[in-house]
């Protein structure tokens, strides 16, 4: 047993490591008003305008606020924060992220690749110039904001055509099925395929830890929840009926309570970016 | 003798599941640092491409400072004449003479914007103010570009210097070399700036 309590415990190491985030602001919603610049109104109003063009187009423009740079160039910060959140569909790249720093006087859009034909640098340079400078300059972060997204909006409209209406976020093949499957095998054929197949109590615990081990490494290789929750069911129960002798001394490992893998990794519901990614397009202003 | 078998199987199934899906990272890798590099070497070519309309509208306003304008002429036409392959990319020397040539085209280039500083006409010209932005956005995009290729870079090493990755190559890819990277230009070293 004190194997596999080193498995449990590099599994466990793995999984903190793998959830390690960077500081960035969550994406919770198109208008991640992290200063504090915009009303419940006005926030609520941009959402829709940013919404609505989505649904027509599945272009991805979200508009931030930040309190801080942290030391960072706006443009660096905002191609590490469009890459982060994934801003855009991923096949299109069709992200535009307009980002407003009001402590450094600093603004910028970042367009991702898909988009840079549609807004290219000078017309993003100009839309922050003539539309933006001028109501910041005021202090009128929300007039700004909005004749902004209106800008960066009618530049990018007509350049997708709409979601397809079936669209679903990932297609699952057989061949993925493939490598998880031998190693399934592997891993159970032997316990699972003796002489004396009962159930059996001394099993429990061999089944949760191979179970929890199967459907966490299912899941960082091939990152399909639902697929790697299912292995691990499947293992647990073939498991629990196995020939104990293979694992004589089962019986006498510690208690392992409440670790169930491959569980508890869904997101949450709201928004959140198609997987798009930046290359630098777009331009930055102070006022 | 039965149970340590099966911990001796559980071993080798855990080796086999560490390398059986690091079997084709190599090559992977080494295509992705490839594609990274394209895209640098295509961000540096859009740069170079921006500078005859560049200099022709700053000559418009500017035509007796000659000095600025034969400097950037001639660190594009150098620019121009170093082409650096994907296979050229082990090559220490190559590629410091690449950056070299590029090094010498930014600075170039920044002392023609400098000089335009002093001709308010200029400043104020569409085209110039356009084509500043789209010069601007593409330096941007070389500082990303290059950022993209050195982490590319890193991970096709890091993967050929441990283990597996080191095992793997050894036994399937035994020509997989370690690649060269970009060292950080002085700009690139220098401090966020900050703005009052």
């Amino acid at each position: 047993m004190p194997l596999f309590r080193y498995l449990l415990g590099f599994a466990l190491l793995a999984f903190t490591l793998l959830n390690a985030q960077p500081a960035f602001p969550e994406l919770t919603s198109r208008v991640v008003d992290e200063a504090t610049l915009f009303s419940a109104a006005q926030k609520a109003e941009l959402e829709s305008v940013l919404e609505n063009h989505e649904n027509n187009t599945s272009n991805q423009v979200v508009v931030v606020t930040l309190k801080s740079l942290d030391g960072y160039d706006i443009r660096d910060y905002g191609l590490e924060l469009g890459r982060a959140w994934g801003i855009g569909q991923k096949d299109k790249n069709n992200g535009v992220l307009l980002i407003i720093a009001p402590n450094e006087r600093k603004v910028s859009i970042e367009v991702g690749y898909g988009l840079e034909g549609a807004l290219p640098d000078a017309t993003a340079k100009s839309i922050i110039d003539q539309r933006i400078l001028p109501y910041f300059k005021e202090g009128d972060y929300f007039g700004g904001t909005k004749l902004g997204v209106g800008a960066i909006i009618s530049a990018i409209k007509g350049e997708y055509v709409p979601y397809e209406v079936e669209s679903s976020s990932k297609s699952f093949k057989f061949s993925d099925l493939i490598m998880p499957l031998i190693f399934l095998f592997v891993f159970i054929a032997g316990p699972v395929f003796g002489k004396k197949n009962k159930f059996d109590v001394n099993n429990i615990i061999p089944a949760l830890v191979l179970s929890g081990f199967v459907g966490f490494f299912t899941w960082v290789m091939f990152s399909i929840l639902l697929l790697s929750i299912m292995l691990s069911i499947i293992v647990f129960v073939s498991m629990l009926f196995a020939d104990p002798t293979v694992y004589e001394n089962s019986g006498s490992g510690g208690s392992y309570s409440g670790y169930s893998g491959g569980g508890g990794f869904s997101s949450g519901g709201g928004f959140s970016g198609g997987g798009g990614s930046f290359g630098g397009g777009g331009a930055s202003g102070n006022w | 003798m039965k149970s340590f078998l099966s911990v001796l199987g559980v071993l080798i199934i855990i080796a086999a599941i560490l390398i059986l899906p690091r079997i084709n990272n190599v090559p992977k890798l080494d295509e992705a640092l490839n594609a990274a590099w394209a895209q640098v070497d295509n961000q540096y070519k859009r740069r170079a491409d921006l500078i005859p309309n560049l200099v022709a509208t700053v000559k418009g306003y500017a035509s007796h400072e000659k000095e600025v304008f034969t400097q950037v002429t001639e660190a594009r036409a150098k620019v121009g004449q170093i082409t650096l392959t994907p296979e050229m990319l082990n090559d220490p020397k190559a590629l410091e003479m690449f950056q070299n040539a590029q090094d010498s085209l930014s600075s170039a280039l920044s002392r023609l914007l400098a000089v335009s500083e002093n001709y308010p006409d200029l400043k104020a010209n569409q085209n110039f103010i356009n084509l500043q932005a789209q010069l601007e956005g593409t330096e941007n995009r070389i500082a990303v570009a290059r950022k993209d290729y050195i982490k590319a870079v890193k991970d096709y090493n890091v993967e050929l210097r441990t283990i597996p990755g080191k095992w793997v190559a050894a036994l399937l890819y035994p020509e997989a070399e370690i690649k060269q990277t970009f060292t950080a230009t002085p700009a690139e070293q220098k401090n966020p700036e900050v703005a009052f």
